[in-house]
């Protein structure tokens, strides 16, 4: 075990956690942030998606040692009040059906147009086939990132 | 599925004092229809039927009885609730109900039957409490009830008087419960079919706890299973030493789910009996001393078992043979060509087919599918001495009830189950072993405990799409007339066949049968149990005999139908014609089918009938990077009076994404028992890019009481993108999933 101080959503947090612990394991059972969602464990479905300094990072495969002084941001810290315009574009498009590969979602489209305001069809299946939606959702998605892409 | 319920519409609507019931935790059930309104957990809830709760201030609460798992019900049920009750839909709250089947109904969601089966109950219990709440302002103003007229959650009387419901709410609670109210007609309809927002839209962009995965309490234990490797398998002994040697376990443990004497019913489907369970404190811990665990299992050989039936009990022996896809595909092909059950025979197929000029043979083969649920099977359970808490995902929470009261040795009414939000279902969640599981790991532990499964083993401990394969066979005579139709089905375990479905009805001469291979691959229901392999192989076989007969496809199933409705053959023919019908004529207008602007498109089309209602789809595929893609859907369906139109098309889509996805991708395989695939590196989902650019959906215009749309859109795509792909590539597919050359996208 090792203590940890992390800034997550902008707030200094410690944890006291095994070196090799995912920050998937950390925010869901360590910090009560549960919006990040464990989907596969290996990099593959982008359910646990956050921000680390910005950039779409998978968490399940990012060990907490590796974190350091670096900002993690997860869904929870996009916005309280789904004020967030890549939240509201996901309400205005009702996107959602289970709802569980969402959040991974949200924050791979975040980052995507961040990096990328005003990104292509072929930019945003590009970036978001790392997210797998097994509800099928990805029409409105692509919808929802290009209504928040105007805004 | 199989079952059918019986309702009770009078035990539906019970009107009784509220029993108080805290808030679990972080979790918070209620969800305002208005995004973004926020209110104050309330106190004195008023009870107005088993699904209306009104605070003395105002605050209306409905409660959807079923399980949500992304079909929207807790949208749509409350809507038609709301309807009857003449509230502002953007006043209402909205909270997932207790399990409850005296006050809440059968509480099940799957069968694409939660619209279906709640339409007259909740506009009913809506009905009720908007008459209650008349009555009580009649009495209090001494004015004739018939004098209240109701607005908006307002009651008025023309003497000027007026009460929000709110301050009704009390004394309307201690009426009994009217009956015989007449309910509103389609073209008075405020709510429903208006496109209403998710009522947990917010709280599911905002990662708010929703999922049973989600859940906790203070002191919670995280636990896993490990299961044996291969299907046929059990455990021998295991050696836990260095496992329980681990930071943070508690304890590691074998425990077998069911009793000797365990007599099973048809959704206590479970893979393996005994288990071992991991239990420690947090789930990073867990899954790593996991990996130290040491244990051995070994062929269980047959095993019987007895299953309850309508017939009484009766013993099922499950073979011990350890499975291999190859031997499991030769073993149907042997199989295919023995003697079969006869389910429907109409005229004289025997003499159709000898005396017919030209017969058209084609054999259909689909693998068993994982479901793959995005949020992996889990469950919370605390089980005391004398009582019981369960909390998580699960479709069936009234199936699940009987069975978890047996495991545990506790009665019903000490059993608490709460539905969370499910990530996902697919008729996967209908069967509960995971909730068993984690009922006697609590037990066992006497704590709090939360089951996880991995992806890996919700994948290769599943409860799968069976295999099967169907053989179709026409014959058309010298004109080129369709005079017989023979199709002989079967399956690991069980066999497709619909026999009463389309196209029985519409040929003179029809042949069907069945036959099966027992297996110890636990399967169940899939998204469409069977029509999703049916839609499939009988719709390319309809498209290749039409083909033959020289017929356009939409034209030539529309004669089949012309012909089931005016002269049908036999009597129990499963499909409304006209419906069926209605559906292939709105798809071929909304496609432009045949129209020269379409001609870029290589286009294939579907149509079934199943779950009550009708889907038909026209696929539109080109080549895209030297491979086959499907860019452009457009789908008609007929379920009646669309509830609420923007969810349904988002079902729609889905289903015909996720169809596109499974013809194309979906397929697990075993070797000696042992599931091929245990994550999505190997088993491959449709992804972002593969989906298609636009799917258009189109609802037939309806005055019919409303039906499902879970499962009906889902089975004619694999159809659909059959027939687009011959057109294509020249060639037919056969087999799922669709080899194409197409290489696995690589991300
Ligand atoms: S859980 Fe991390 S990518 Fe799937
Ligand atoms: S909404 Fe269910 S997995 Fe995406």
């Amino acid at each position: 075990m090792a203590k940890y101080n992390l800034k997550v959503n902008g707030k200094m947090r410690s944890v006291d956690v095994d070196p090799t612990t995912p920050m998937l394991w950390v925010l869901r059972d360590h910090l009560n942030l549960v919006g990040t969602k464990y989907g596969c464990g290996i990099a593959m479905c982008g359910a646990c998606t956050v921000h680390l300094n910005g950039m779409a990072m998978r968490s399940c495969q990012l060990p907490v040692s590796m974190v350091g002084t670096q900002e993690i941001t997860t869904i929870e810290g996009l916005s309280e009040d789904a004020s967030h315009p890549v939240q509201k574009a996901w309400l205005d498009h009702d996107v959602a059906q289970c709802g569980y590969c969402q959040s991974g979602q949200i924050m791979s489209a975040v980052a995507l147009l961040k990096n990328n305001p005003n990104p292509s069809d072929e930019d945003i299946e590009a970036t978001m086939s790392g997210n797998i939606c097994r509800c099928g959702t990805y029409l409105r998605i692509k919808e929802a990132i290009k209504t928040a892409a105007k805004n | 599925m199989g079952k059918t319920l019986k309702l009770d519409r009078r035990s539906f609507l019970k009107s009784s004092a509220l029993a108080g019931g805290g808030l679990m935790l972080s979790f918070n059930w209620l969800t305002p229809a208005k995004a973004a309104a926020s209110f104050e957990m309330a106190e004195d809830w008023n009870e107005l039927t088993g699904y209306i709760k009104i605070t003395s201030d105002n605050v209306i609460k409905i409660l959807c009885p079923n399980p949500e798992f992304g079909q929207n019900v807790m949208t749509s049920l409350p809507m038609m609730v709301a309807e009857e009750l003449d509230v502002k839909w953007d006043d209402v709250v909205v909270e997932m109900g207790p399990h409850d089947n005296v006050k809440l109904g059968p509480q099940f969601t799957g069968g694409s039957n939660s619209i279906r089966m709640y339409w007259r109950p909740l506009r009913e219990a809506g009905a009720a409490a908007r008459q209650m709440l008349r009555q009580a302002a009649a009495d209090t103003w001494g004015a004739p009830v018939e004098e209240v007229t109701t607005s908006n959650g307002v009651l008025n009387h023309s003497s000027g008087k007026s009460a929000k419901y709110g301050e009704m709410a009390v004394k309307a609670s201690s009426l009994t419960l009217p009956t015989g109210l007449k309910l509103k007609e389609q073209k008075d309809f405020k709510i429903v079919s208006k496109s209403k927002k998710n009522v947990e839209g917010e709280k599911i962009v905002t990662g708010k706890p929703l999922f049973g995965s989600d859940f906790k309490v203070d002191g919670m234990l995280i636990a896993m299973i490990q299961h044996p490797p291969a299907f046929g398998m059990k455990l021998k002994s295991f050696d836990a030493a260095q496992t329980k040697s681990m930071p943070g376990i508690k304890d590691v443990f074998s425990f077998k789910l069911f009793d000797d004497d365990f007599v099973q019913g048809g959704f206590d489907t479970r893979s393996f009996n005994e288990v071992i369970a991991i239990v420690g404190n947090t789930t990073w811990e867990v899954m790593n001393a996991r990996k130290k665990l040491k244990a051995s299992w070994e062929p269980a050989g047959d095993v019987t078992e007895v299953m309850s039936g309508r017939g009484g009990n009766r013993d099922v022996v499950v073979p011990g043979r350890l499975e291999t896809s190859e031997n499991q595909m030769e073993l149907m092909a042997q199989k295919a060509q023995g003697p079969a059950q006869e389910l429907r025979k109409d005229g004289d197929p025997e003499t159709a087919f000898k005396n017919a000029k030209t017969i058209i043979e084609r054999t259909y083969n689909a693998p068993f599918l994982a479901h793959n649920c995005m949020e992996p099977m889990n469950f919370f359970a605390h089980v005391e001495e004398d009582k019981a808490l369960v909390v998580g995902p699960l479709q069936a929470p009234g199936w699940m009830e009987p069975t978890l009261s047996k495991v545990l040795n506790l009665p019903a009414d000490k059993i608490e189950i709460r539905m969370t939000r499910m990530g996902g279902g697919f008729g996967r969640r209908a069967y509960c072993q995971y909730t068993h599981e984690a009922a006697r790991i609590s037990q066992k532990m006497k704590a709090p405990i939360k089951l996880l499964y991995t992806r890996e083993d919700d994948m290769t401990y599943g409860i799968y799409r069976p295999m099967y394969t169907a053989t179709y066979r026409a014959a058309l005579d010298e004109n080129k007339n369709l005079i017989a139709f023979h199709v002989k089905g079967g399956g690991i375990p069980e066999s497709p066949i619909h026999a009463n479905r389309f196209p029985a009805g519409a040929i003179d001469n029809y042949l069907a049968e069945a036959w099966e291979i027992p297996s110890n691959v636990t399967i169940g229901a899939f998204r469409a149990p069977r029509s999703n392999f049916n839609a499939a192989a009988e719709q390319s076989f309809l498209d290749e005999v039409a083909e033959a007969m020289g017929k356009d496809p939409i034209d030539f199933r529309l004669e089949l139908l012309k012909r089931a409705k005016e002269n049908p053959v036999g009597k129990n023919n499963d499909y409304d014609a006209d419906r069926y019908a209605g559906v292939l004529e709105l798809v071929r207008d909304k496609s432009g089918w045949g129209k020269d602007e379409n001609k870029k498109y290589n286009r294939g089309v579907a149509a079934y009938f199943c779950h009550n209602s009708y889907a038909a789809h026209v696929v539109d595929m080109v080549y895209r990077d030297g491979a086959p893609y499907v860019e452009k859907v457009t789908s008609a369906m007929d379920c009646g009076i669309v509830i609420n139109p923007e969810s349904a098309k988002n079902m729609v889509e889905g289903a015909v994404v996720d169809g596109i996805g499974n013809a194309f991708y979906g397929s697990m395989t075993f070797k000696e028992g042992q599931p091929d695939h245990n994550n999505f590196n190997s088993y491959r989902l449709i992804r972002h890019s593969e989906a298609p650019k636009s799917i258009d959906v189109h609802f037939v215009k309806s005055e019919n009481d409303p039906t499902g749309l879970g499962e009906p859109p889902f089975p004619p795509v694999f159809g659909a993108v059959a027939n687009a792909l011959y057109k294509t590539t020249g060639k037919r597919y056969y087999n799922q999933p669709f080899e194409t050359s197409e290489q696995p996208t690589s991300l």
